[in-house]
């Protein structure tokens, strides 16, 4: 029982091959997101509000990350400093002013550094669509978001479209438009594009094909730019003192990707789902993870056959997707943790109450 | 048991005054569409996933429903329609959302399944994927039906979001709308409501078809305009595959109703799920689903099974459909007791 939190970055052909200079900053990064939302919860923040806070955090390009690799941007970088306090003060005191202190913050601002969106993926406009969706699972009430690309914090547009409007999911034109009603932070589009991406995106042209983020490039040639991901798709589940579960998943999608494409994770029961047995976030192939309505079933294996939180995630990962295109996190009421993947690896980050905690990339042993 | 059959629905929840002409106009147009079906099953040997289509593409058709011509409209005055159809033996599916001058969606959701990468396209880019693929496109005013004008300056009146309503003719105020339609006003209470407005105003009418073939493959549709006086980009249950439309090796289904509900309790792909992983039977697993899963939520769903049967369930007052099998049964309805 208690508390128990996981989350990923993206599950893929993640090679063993990363280098110590690209692996540290993204196992910072979990780790900087994971303290996040274990204080969070440490403080009784309810899941829903944790997920959140955490998805925005990833989303928000992992800041040590940032800090370590990325270049200053011009303008519209947004208060870096205020939004987390504003972000964090909503769940807990605690968390926002951990977060504050670990971080080099100032460095950031004056900076007037942002590196959001994850670096998401190019379509193969050259252009980045992002989506994103987050449920509770006490309630079952959900949100989603399709086809932003202005908009900082997907995971918090949808939550808003779970809170304000009467709908669930809004997309493209029609989200933008209530992103900006709602007066949420956004930014030129090209905020969110970078050389990284662009350098992928071209390869996945060349090869003609459509990457999940982490895909090798196709060994062709020996100067391979970097391919090895910065944090593609992102998700948190949480379930929090009180028991209540809550998930949140936010992506740019598949690299060369026709534009207008959605993926699995704004798709309630694919990417995305979490009820009163537990809660789950998706990555990986998006067509694969919603033909096999991934995260419903796993819960539905749990509800219906009685399989334990750990058994109904393998299930799904080893008989219900093709090897190399699925991973998953999970959590349960109870505080269970289950972080299977088939694919070579998952960056993922998990913590319960009673002690355990763990950072990884590939299988562990 | 085995041998084909088919299912069709035009929407649940119906204005319970609704003129017997209007009645009679739905049970013709479900026939017609059954007929088409049978048709395509006995004779020409049709695939699940093919007949399907055609039959779905005959509900767009025809302005009746709230699909293609005929669509609900968003506040805009525009129209954004959605579709999915999913291939049970391997669960390929294709949805769009937010096409505006694609004739037949479901065939555009079709082409997404057969001819890209991909399972769901949206918006800009599903308009110009139905360019690259050359399938019939319209300027966005033919599927706008004056009747529809109307019930959008009701909803807007109402400030609400409504389920289709027809009004057979065209009258601008709320009372002689509602009287000349014999509909109870607006003021009438208590009244049922169905996503939160008087059921006297709200008859969605989304349509679907589940087929199974002769050879036991199971394969489903839905198409929709979605709600009336929407968002635009507002997204609801019918394009996305557990919610709306689901197909497997066991059955196929198609839902429809209030599509928040519909989406949270991932209706469809839950149908299958109790029957693979609880072994009911098809009706069981409807039934079961219906009154299990909607929490308060109004929908109603038309299912087959790859064994040759059919089965239907609501929880809404009623539900437009017709179903049809093998052995020469075949039937369509309105209300609980036709």
């Amino acid at each position: 029982m208690g508390w128990a939190i996981a989350l990923h970055g993206g599950a893929g052909d993640i090679p063993f091959s990363l280098s110590s200079e690209r692996k540290a900053p993204r196992e910072e990064a979990l780790r900087q997101c994971l303290n996040l939302g274990v204080e969070a919860l440490k403080a009784n923040g309810p899941a829903l509000d944790v997920v959140e806070l955490v998805g925005w955090l990833l989303e928000l390009g992992v800041v040590a990350v940032g800090v370590v690799m990325s270049s200053a941007r011009e303008g519209g970088g947004g208060n870096v400093t205020g939004q987390l306090r504003k972000v964090g003060t909503q769940v807990c005191d605690g968390a926002a002013v951990w977060l504050i202190s670990s971080i080099q913050v100032r460095e950031l601002e004056n900076n007037r550094y942002f590196n959001a969106g994850t670096g998401s993926v190019l379509t193969s406009n050259g252009t980045v669509e992002m989506e994103a969706c987050i449920m509770d699972g006490k309630t079952k009430k959900c949100g989603a978001v399709s086809g932003l690309s202005t908009v900082v914090n997907a995971i918090s547009l949808a939550r808003l479209v779970m809170d304000k409007t009467p709908h669930i999911y809004l997309a493209f034109d029609g989200a933008e438009v209530f992103a900006r009603e709602q007066g949420v932070e956004t930014v030129n589009a090209g905020h969110f594009i970078t050389q990284e991406n662009i350098e992928r995106l071209k390869q996945a042209k060349e090869a003609n094909r459509v990457q999940i983020d982490y895909t090798q490039p196709f060994p062709k040639e020996s100067t391979t730019p970097n391919v090895d991901s910065q944090l593609g798709t992102v998700g948190c589940v949480a379930v929090d003192t009180q028991g209540n579960l809550a998930t949140a998943t936010s992506t740019g999608g598949l690299v060369n990707k026709m534009l207008g494409r959605i993926g699995d994770t704004p798709i309630i029961g694919a990417g995305t789902y979490a009820n009163r047995l537990c809660a789950v976030s998706a990555t990986g192939k998006g067509e694969a993870i919603m033909r096999a309505t991934v995260a419903r079933d796993v819960a539905a294996l749990m509800e219906y056959k009685g399989l334990s939180l750990k058994d109904a995630a393998k299930y799904v990962i080893e008989e219900c997707t093709p090897r190399g295109t699925a991973g998953l996190v999970a959590v349960s009421g109870s505080g269970e943790i289950t972080m299977p993947f088939n694919t070579t690896g998952m960056f993922r980050a998990c913590a319960t109450e009673d002690g355990h905690s763990e950072i990884a990339i590939w299988t562990s042993d | 048991m085995g041998g084909w059959a088919i299912a069709v629905h035009g929407g649940a929840g119906v204005d319970p005054n609704l003129s017997p002409e209007r009645q009679e106009e739905a049970k013709r147009l479900l026939t017609r569409c059954l007929e088409i079906g049978i048709n395509a099953l006995r004779f020409k040997s049709l695939s699940a996933v093919d007949v399907v289509e055609i039959v779905v593409r005959e509900l767009e058709s025809d302005p009746l429903f709230n699909s293609g011509r005929g669509s609900a409209l968003t506040a805009k005055g525009t129209v954004e329609m959605e579709a999915s159809i999913m291939d049970g033996p391997k669960r390929r599916c294709g949805a769009v959302s937010g096409v505006s001058t694609v004739k037949n969606p479901i065939s555009l959701a079709r082409l997404v399944m057969d001819k890209s990468p991909h399972s769901y396209l949206a918006f800009g880019g599903a308009e110009e994927f139905a360019r690259q693929q050359g399938v019939e496109v319209v300027e966005n005013e033919y599927f706008i039906t004056e009747e529809n004008l109307e019930m959008l300056k009701l909803a807007k009146q109402a400030n609400a979001i409504l389920f289709d309503y027809r009004i057979p003719t065209a009258v601008p105020s709320l009372e002689t709308c509602s009287a000349s339609a014999g509909a109870t006003p607006l003021t009438d209470t208590p009244l049922q409501l169905m996503n939160g407005l008087p059921i006297s105003v709200y008859a969605p009418e989304t349509v679907g078809c589940v087929v199974v073939d002769s050879e036991g493959r199971c394969a489903g549709g839905t198409s929709t305009g979605g709600l009336m006086n929407k968002m635009s980009g507002r997204i609801g249950d019918s394009p996305l595959i557990g919610a709306g439309t689901y197909a497997c090796n066991i059955c196929s289904v198609s839902c429809t109703g209030e599509g928040e509900a519909i989406i949270r309790g991932t209706l469809a792909r839950d149908v299958a799920a109790v029957m693979e992983y609880k072994g009911l039977k098809l009706q069981e697993a409807v039934d079961w689903v219906v009154n299990n899963r909607l929490d308060g939520g109004q929908a109603g769903m038309i299912a087959v099974s790859s064994e040759g049967e059919v089965a239907y369930g609501f929880n809404s007052n009623a539900m437009f459909r017709g179903c049809a099998t093998e052995d020469g049964f075949m039937e369509v309805g309105i209300w609980e007791s036709n």
